[in-house]
């Protein structure tokens, strides 16, 4: 099977067999990164650029390094660096690189929809890294591979995201992904930072982290951008804090054997208190691991790649 | 203006001949013959005949109706002559059926001066093909602070002000606006947006934004400023004209104010009747407009305003832009979209869904928004100037931007099937398009 799109934008374009052919690829992946000379030489000879408008240090090293296991060449242009600051149009920017030679362009952009628009002007590949508050797909697809590890099914679980949905691409991702594969998820936040249509896509709205804790099998804890602090969204981090918080307190209201997770970077002691995210429940360094995985995957998909 | 001759002696020069004249500022709708002389209707009935020397026009099959008028139109210039001109402007106007434009004073330097106005009007006199009417700013520079000089605007031409694109935020400035404005019988047409609630919104606050991760413009925002600016309408007396009309909400206050007697009108414009925020799945910026793209109950309520005369005029608020700047991500694009040559089948499919009747459609875009601007265009009145278009609602023809007169082609109509055109349009008696 192979996946039949040029293109990786969305989690929610996505049919439930091309997550499924994502993950399984994913895990014959991991295999990889246990080996003492870790690299492979599925893409030697194609070009992969990482072209990157907003700081990352995960997401960007992931996908480079995962360019580099394939054998791929792999140049990254941060914003800084590139012509943006000069004044020219993304567009511009893209069809440049293409121009010489890129196979894949790997795109993080802080507008929603930037890729979607590289991706209808280019004939390269194009994935998502992270756009606005849109989509951050792969790190659905790490989240998603590092549940069915752990939990070896999806389905029926219950999985509670925490913090700032409103601003999050990772919770709408993560939000099509697990519904699409038959989890349940709940989405808590203060009210502000919690679209209530997000009701209307199948996840259910809560405002109490306690109950929303309830029975949980799996918390993701949304990073909270400091600076939204001041403008209106919540009064004060000591008050978010003890009320979305997630202390070791709060999570004895989920399951026993709750997945502790986070897309990072943490904000320690404010969405989560540091024993939480270095205990034993935390997933979140081997979601890092998983990620390399995935994005091998999906490099290797979009590449004509096919899966045995 | 010509003096008034008196039209019935002169002889007819042009004979439009057995179209269905549609004419509702005098509740006129048959087949008619219509004599023009002089620039000027001459004769309106059921068979003229056609003197020596007089051209005719056969219009049978073809609807003849005044010359439409845009309260709503951003020409550009000065300022953006990259983006439109008054030249290129008032040629996709008369394109579109319009014979009389309304220019928004957001140019550069904003329209807060006499100079600016007088500058609007002489490139209108030496290149247009159209009426340009020039709408002067409510506050110097279009800050919301100050006054700007309302009359000497009003004695340059300008025909309404308007801080256009972006509201008069100070209640206390819209109210002395309001008051202010009656000396010099001038409408003060509001962009109504309560900026800290739309803030960096970039389309409608709603299922689609949130599935989208854009940043929305939630209906209260226009919403809360239309509630406003009734009650201030209310208490200056003043007259209050409110532009883009996008939400079921707004649609409903006016209603009210309206069977209570306040002293408003108001204008939607054709993409918020024919499209809903769904248009921007795909993050296309040419779906990105303010007010923007709404839900479909407000599609239906902006129907149900104009089919029962809350909502006064259809206008286009023909906004352009150059392809290089709407090939930003859509966050960054600027807003509006060209609306003065795709109006008229978008209004006319309202009549083909029943909603509308071709009369009302007629009315809204000619007598009504004439009557706003106490224009004395928009009839077919003996004597009055023959501005008329004449247009085949039949006609079905696929949207093009290439072939647009606008010097832009930003539409999110591109590629639609569109029915109804505009044949031939006539200012002054002079025909300044024909599609033939």
């Amino acid at each position: 099977m192979s996946l039949k799109r040029k293109d990786l934008l969305g989690i929610k374009d996505l049919e439930v067999e091309e997550i499924n052919l994502i993950l399984s690829t994913a895990e014959s992946f991991k295999e990889v990164g246990g080996r003492e000379i870790k690299k492979v030489p599925t893409l030697r000879g194609r070009t992969v650029v990482n072209l990157f408008f907003e700081p990352s240090t995960r997401t960007r090293a992931s996908f480079e390094l995962a360019a580099k296991r394939l054998s791929a060449d792999v140049i990254n242009i941060s914003a800084g660096s590139s012509s943006a600051v000069k004044g020219e149009t993304l567009m511009d920017t893209a069809k440049n690189l293409e121009a010489m030679g890129a196979d894949l362009i790997v795109v993080r952009h802080g507008s929603s929809g930037a890729p979607a628009l590289l991706a209808r002007a280019l004939r390269c590949s194009v994935i998502n890294a992270g756009d606005g508050a849109h989509e951050h797909p792969t790190q659905a697809l790490l989240d998603l591979s590092t549940i069915q590890e752990r939990k070896g099914r999806l389905a029926g679980l219950t999985v509670v995201i925490v913090g700032d949905v409103l601003h999050s691409r990772v919770a709408r991702s993560n939000l099509w992904g697990l519904t699409k594969l038959g989890a349940r998820v709940r989405l808590v936040g203060p009210p502000t930072m919690v679209p209530r249509d997000l009701g209307a896509f199948g996840a259910e709205v809560y405002t109490s982290l306690d109950e929303a804790l309830d029975g949980a099998d799996v918390v993701m804890t949304l990073r909270l951008q400091l600076e939204r602090q001041g403008r209106a969204f919540f009064p004060t981090l000591r008050e978010y804090g003890r009320l979305w918080g997630l202390t070791r307190e709060r999570l004895q209201r989920a399951k026993p054997d709750v997945l502790v997770m986070h897309p990072g970077p943490v904000n320690r002691g404010v969405e989560i208190a540091p024993e939480v995210a270095d205990g034993l429940s935390s997933v979140i360094l081997a979601q890092v691991t998983n990620g390399l995985a995935v994005r091998m995957a999906v490099l290797y998909l979009l590449s004509g790649g096919k899966s045995e | 203006m010509s003096p008034q001759a008196n039209p019935k002696d002169a002889p007819p020069d042009l004979v439009i001949r057995g179209g269905r004249v549609i004419d509702p500022a005098n509740g006129v709708d048959g087949v008619r013959d219509l004599a023009l002389a002089g620039g000027r209707i001459a004769a309106c009935a059921s068979s003229l005949a056609v003197p020596r020397g007089a051209q005719t026009l056969d219009a049978t099959g073809l609807v003849v109706c005044p010359g439409f008028i845009d309260l709503h139109t951003h020409v550009r210039e000065p300022g953006y002559e990259y983006k439109e001109t008054v030249a290129s402007a008032t040629r996709a106007a008369a394109a579109g059926g319009f014979t009389t434009i309304c220019a928004m004073p957001n140019t550069d330097p904003i329209n807060d001066t006499r100079a600016v106005t007088e500058l609007v009007l002489e490139h209108a006199a030496r290149e247009g093909v159209v009426n340009v009417r020039p709408v002067g700013a409510i506050t110097k520079g279009s800050r919301g602070e100050e006054l700007a000089e309302i009359g000497e605007l009003a004695e340059a031409g300008c025909v309404a002000v308007s801080d256009d694109g972006r509201p008069v935020m100070s209640s206390l400035v819209m109210r002395r606006a309001l008051e202010y404005a009656l000396a010099f019988d001038l409408p003060v047409i509001d962009h109504c947006e309560d900026l800290s609630l739309s803030a960096d919104g970039v389309m409608h606050e709603g299922k689609v934004s949130t599935m989208l991760g854009l940043h929305g413009i939630p209906a209260a925002a226009e919403e809360v400023m239309v509630a406003r600016d009734l009650a201030l309408c209310e208490l200056t007396g003043g007259r209050l004209h409110l532009a883009h009309m996008s939400c079921a909400g707004s649609i409903r206050m006016i209603r009210e104010a309206k069977a209570r007697g306040v002293r408003v009108t108001a204008e939607a414009c054709p993409h918020h009747f024919s499209l809903t925020d769904e248009a921007v799945i795909g993050f296309s910026a040419d779906a990105k407009m303010n007010p923007p793209l709404r839900t479909r109950a407000d599609v239906q309520a902006v129907i149900e305003g104009l089919a029962d005369g809350t909502i006064d005029a259809i206008a286009t608020d023909h906004a352009p832009h150059a392809p290089e700047e709407k090939s930003w991500p859509i966050d960054q694009a600027p807003f509006g979209i060209v609306g003065l040559e795709t109006a008229l089948p978008l209004a006319l499919a309202l009549t083909a869904s029943g909603r509308l009747t071709l009369p009302q459609v007629i009315r809204l875009l000619t007598a009504q928004p004439a009557a706003v601007i106490k224009s004395d265009r928009g009839t077919l009145g003996v004597g009055a100037v023959a501005d008329v278009t004449i247009i085949d609602p039949a006609r079905e023809w696929v949207v093009d931007p290439a072939q647009f007169r606008s010097k832009s082609r930003n539409t999110p109509f591109s590629g639609w099937k569109m029915t109804g055109a505009v044949v031939k349009t006539l200012v002054n008696g002079k025909v300044v398009y024909d599609a033939v």
